[in-house]
C-alpha cells in the first residue's frame, strides 16, 4: 500500500493571494462547521435534560423550538439534570454485582480499564516501535533488508484478516485429555488462555509495523553527522537514541503516540470478543451494551454515557491538535 | 593482520564493533519483531488453515474449501452482503471526497479564521465512532429525532431512517405516486443515513489530506497559466486537478477500503438490518454470534482477496493515469 505519498508540505504561499476573500466562502465555512459541531453540541444539552425534557421536541412555534433545544431559562423552566451522569452510572452498575463485591462503580472500573489499555499499548508501541525504527535507520547487520520486508508485510495485511485466528489464539490451552487424538496442525495453534484478561487488550497491540516504518522514515532524515558528534562525546547508540533522536522526532512520535491512543480508546470489536465479564470491558463496549438496555430507553442517560467516553479525548485533542492536523496532512497516514 | 593505514583504527576491536552492533540491532529490533511475526503473520496462516476446517469453539474435522464453496454458492449471503458494501463504497466514496475537495479549495485561500476551522473539521474523525453513531441514530429517531422534527416543522413528512429497509427510488415514486418498474429500488434509506454518517466523520479527515496536496502544487505552475490567460477554471481544469492526482487516488484507495472495513458504526446504528448488512458485519457476525470461525474465517479471506484485488488494480491504472 502506498502509505506516504504527499511529502512534507512546504508552506507556500496560497493561490489566490485574496485579501478580500469573497464572503460566499465564510458562509460555506460557517455552515461546514456548524454541521461538524452540531451533534456535539446536540450530545452535551441532551446530557443533562431531564427525561421530559429530552423526550419533548415540538417545532410548531418559535417558544418550543426554543425550549426543544434548551429547556432550561430563558427558554423553559427546568433546571440541568445532572445528576444524568451519576444516574447512568447507577444504571450501569445494576447490570452486575460488582459495585456490590469492590464497592467502586463498574463505570469507573471501566474507564480505568480503557485509561489504562490505552496508555499502556501507546507507551507499548511507541517503545518498541522507536527501538527497531533505529535499527533499521542507523545500524549495520545481516539480514536487514529481510527483516524490513517482514515489517512491509505486516503492514499490508488488514486486523480483519487476523481478528478470528487471534481470537483462538487467546482461547484456553488444551487439557491433557482434551489434547490427545486432536488434529496435529490444530494442535500446533498457540493458545495463550488470555479471553478476557487485560493482556488480550494489549500485549497483540504493542507493536505496530506502521509506526516503525513512520518513525525510520523520520529518524532516517536526521544527518548522520549529528551521531558522530555524540559518538564523539562518548554518547553510546542507546544514549544517542534517547537523548538525540527522539526528541529530534518529537513530531512523528507524537501523531503516532495520538493516533494509537485514540485507536486504543475508541476500539470495540476486538474487545467486545475476547471480554465475557463486565469489569473486563471498555467503555465502547460498555456504551455498545448499555444502548441495548436502559440507554436505548431513556437517551439522555445514553447521552450522558457518550460525554464520558468523548470529553477525554476531545479535551485531548485540543491541546495537541497541530500534531494531528499536520501529521496528517504530510503524511497522508491512517 | 596489521592495517597499513596509520589513521585507521585497529582492526581486532573494530571487528567485534561490527558484531555489537549487529548484536545490539538484533535486541532492538526482537520486541517488535516478535510481536508482528507472533500476532500478525502467524495468525495469518493460522486463519487460512481454520478456514478449511468445521471450527465452532473446537475444532470438529476438516473440510477443504467447503466453507468458500459455501460463502461463493449462488444462493450465499456473501453477495447480498457484498452488493450492500459496494452500494456503500461507490456512493460514499465521490461524495466524501467531492466535498473534502471542494471544502480543501475553500480552505486554501486566505481565510481568517482557517485555522480554528481545519481543527473544528477534524473532531468527527478523532471522535469514538461508537459515540458519535449512537448520537446519530438518536438523531435519526424516527418520533423523536431532531431530523425528522426539522423535516415535520418545514412541513414534510418524517421518515425512518435507520429503520427503513425500503429503497430511496421506492420512497420517492412512493412520494410521487408513481409505481417504479420491480427491481428499481437504490439503495435503503437506512444505508443513505449510514453514508451521511459517514460523510459527516471522513470530510475533515480527507480535506486535511486534499490541503497536504494542495501545498505541493509549486505556485509558479498557476503564475505562468495566469501570465498565459488562464481563467480559474481553467487553472483548475488543467493545473490543479492534474498535479493533484497522486493525492486524489491515494484518498481513493484509502476511502474505498476503509468501506469495505467500516464496522462500528453501522454495528450501532442498525447491526447489519435494512440493506445495510455489509461483508464486514456479515463476517464479524459469524463470529461474534455464531462461532463459525471456519466460516468467519474464508470469508474475511475471501474480503481480504477482494481489496487486494481493487487495490493492485488501483494501483495499475493509478500509474497510468496519475501525472507525477
Amino acid at each position: 500500500m502506498n502509505l506516504a505519498p504527499p511529502a512534507p508540505a512546504p508552506a507556500r504561499a496560497p493561490i489566490n493571494n485574496l485579501n478580500r476573500a469573497n464572503p460566499l466562502l465564510y458562509i460555506v465555512l460557517v455552515l461546514v462547521g456548524v454541521i461538524a459541531l452540531a451533534p456535539f453540541v446536540w450530545m452535551l444539552l441532551s446530557s443533562i435534560k431531564s427525561f421530559g425534557d429530552f423526550s419533548f421536541v415540538d417545532f410548531s412555534n418559535l417558544k418550543n423550538i426554543g425550549k426543544s433545544f434548551w429547556p432550561w431559562p430563558p427558554f423553559g423552566d427546568s433546571a440541568p439534570a445532572f445528576n444524568n451522569f451519576a444516574e447512568a452510572m447507577d444504571r450501569i452498575d445494576r447490570s452486575s454485582d460488582y459495585k456490590t463485591l469492590t464497592g467502586i462503580p463498574l463505570f469507573v472500573r471501566q474507564f480505568i480499564n480503557t485509561l489504562g489499555i490505552s496508555v499502556v499499548t501507546v507507551f507499548g508501541v511507541l517503545t518498541t516501535s522507536a527501538l527497531a525504527a533505529y535499527a533499521f535507520a542507523m545500524l549495520e547487520f545481516p539480514g536487514r533488508n529481510i527483516l524490513f520486508v517482514i515489517v512491509l508485510i505486516t503492514l499490508m495485511i488488514p486486523e480483519e484478516l487476523v481478528l478470528v485466528p487471534r481470537v483462538i489464539m487467546m482461547y484456553e490451552p488444551l487439557s491433557a485429555e482434551a489434547a490427545i487424538g486432536q488434529d496435529v496442525l490444530i494442535s500446533l495453534i498457540p493458545r495463550l488462555g488470555w479471553q478476557n484478561t487485560a493482556m488480550a487488550l494489549t500485549i497483540p497491540f504493542m507493536t505496530s509495523a506502521f509506526a516503525i516504518f513512520l518513525l525510520r522514515q523520520y529518524f532516517m532524515q536526521i544527518p548522520k553527522e549529528l551521531f558522530d558528534a555524540a559518538r564523539i562525546d562518548g554518547a553510546g547508540h542507546m544514549r544517542y537514541l534517547t537523548t538525540m533522536m527522539t526528541p529530534l522526532a518529537k513530531p512523528a512520535i507524537m501523531t503516532v503516540g495520538l493516533l494509537q491512543f485514540i485507536g486504543s480508546w475508541n476500539e470495540f470489536k476486538w474487545t467486545q470478543l475476547v471480554t465475557r465479564t463486565l469489569e473486563q470491558r471498555t467503555l465502547s463496549v460498555s456504551l455498545q451494551n448499555f444502548l441495548q438496555t436502559d440507554g436505548g430507553a431513556e437517551g439522555q442517560l445514553a447521552m450522558a454515557v457518550a460525554v464520558l467516553i468523548v470529553v477525554p479525548i476531545i479535551i485531548l485533542y485540543f491541546f495537541t491538535q497541530q500534531y494531528f492536523v499536520e501529521g496528517v496532512a504530510k503524511s497522508g497516514l491512517k | 593482520m596489521a592495517t597499513l593505514n596509520p589513521g585507521a583504527p585497529r582492526r581486532k576491536p573494530s571487528l567485534s564493533k561490527k558484531t555489537r552492533e549487529a548484536l545490539l540491532a538484533y535486541g532492538l529490533l526482537s520486541p517488535a519483531l516478535i510481536g508482528l511475526i507472533f500476532f500478525t503473520l502467524i495468525p495469518v496462516l493460522i486463519g487460512f488453515m481454520i478456514s478449511l476446517a468445521n471450527f465452532r469453539v473446537v475444532f470438529r474435522e476438516w473440510v477443504g474449501f467447503d466453507n468458500y464453496a459455501r460463502a461463493l454458492a449462488p444462493d450465499s449471503e456473501m453477495w447480498p452482503s457484498l452488493a450492500a458494501t459496494i452500494t456503500y463504497s461507490f456512493i460514499s466514496v465521490p461524495i466524501q471526497l467531492g466535498l473534502s475537495l471542494l471544502l480543501a479549495m475553500v480552505l486554501y485561500q486566505k481565510l481568517r479564521g482557517r485555522a480554528i476551522f481545519r481543527v473544528v473539521m477534524f473532531l468527527p474523525y478523532i471522535t469514538s465512532t461508537v459515540a458519535s453513531a449512537a448520537v446519530w441514530a438518536r438523531l435519526y429517531s424516527p418520533d423523536l429525532g431532531l431530523i425528522n422534527s426539522i423535516i415535520k416543522a418545514l412541513g414534510g413528512e418524517p421518515l425512518k431512517w435507520l429503520l427503513e429497509d425500503k429503497g430511496i427510488f421506492t420512497l420517492m415514486g412512493q412520494a410521487a405516486g408513481i409505481t417504479l418498474p420491480e427491481g428499481v429500488t437504490g439503495p435503503s434509506l437506512a444505508m443513505v443515513a449510514v453514508i451521511i454518517y459517514t460523510t459527516w466523520v471522513f470530510v475533515g479527515y480527507d480535506t486535511t489530506i486534499f490541503l497536504g496536496g494542495l501545498g505541493n502544487i509549486p505556485n509558479e505552475m498557476y503564475e505562468a497559466a495566469k501570465i498565459d490567460g488562464a481563467g480559474s477554471m481553467q487553472l483548475f481544469r488543467h493545473i490543479t486537478l492534474p498535479l493533484l492526482s497522486p493525492t486524489t487516488f491515494f484518498l481513493i484507495l484509502v476511502t474505498i477500503i476503509g468501506t469495505f472495513k467500516a464496522f462500528n458504526h453501522i454495528w450501532v446504528m442498525t447491526q447489519g438490518r435494512n440493506g445495510t448488512n455489509t461483508a464486514a458485519i456479515l463476517t464479524y457476525r459469524q463470529m461474534y454470534e455464531f462461532q463459525r470461525a471456519g466460516y468467519a474465517s474464508a470469508l474475511a479471506f475471501l474480503l481480504f482477496t477482494l481489496i487486494l484485488g481493487i487495490t493492485i488494480f488501483q494501483q495499475w491504472y493509478g500509474n497510468r493515469k496519475v501525472n507525477y
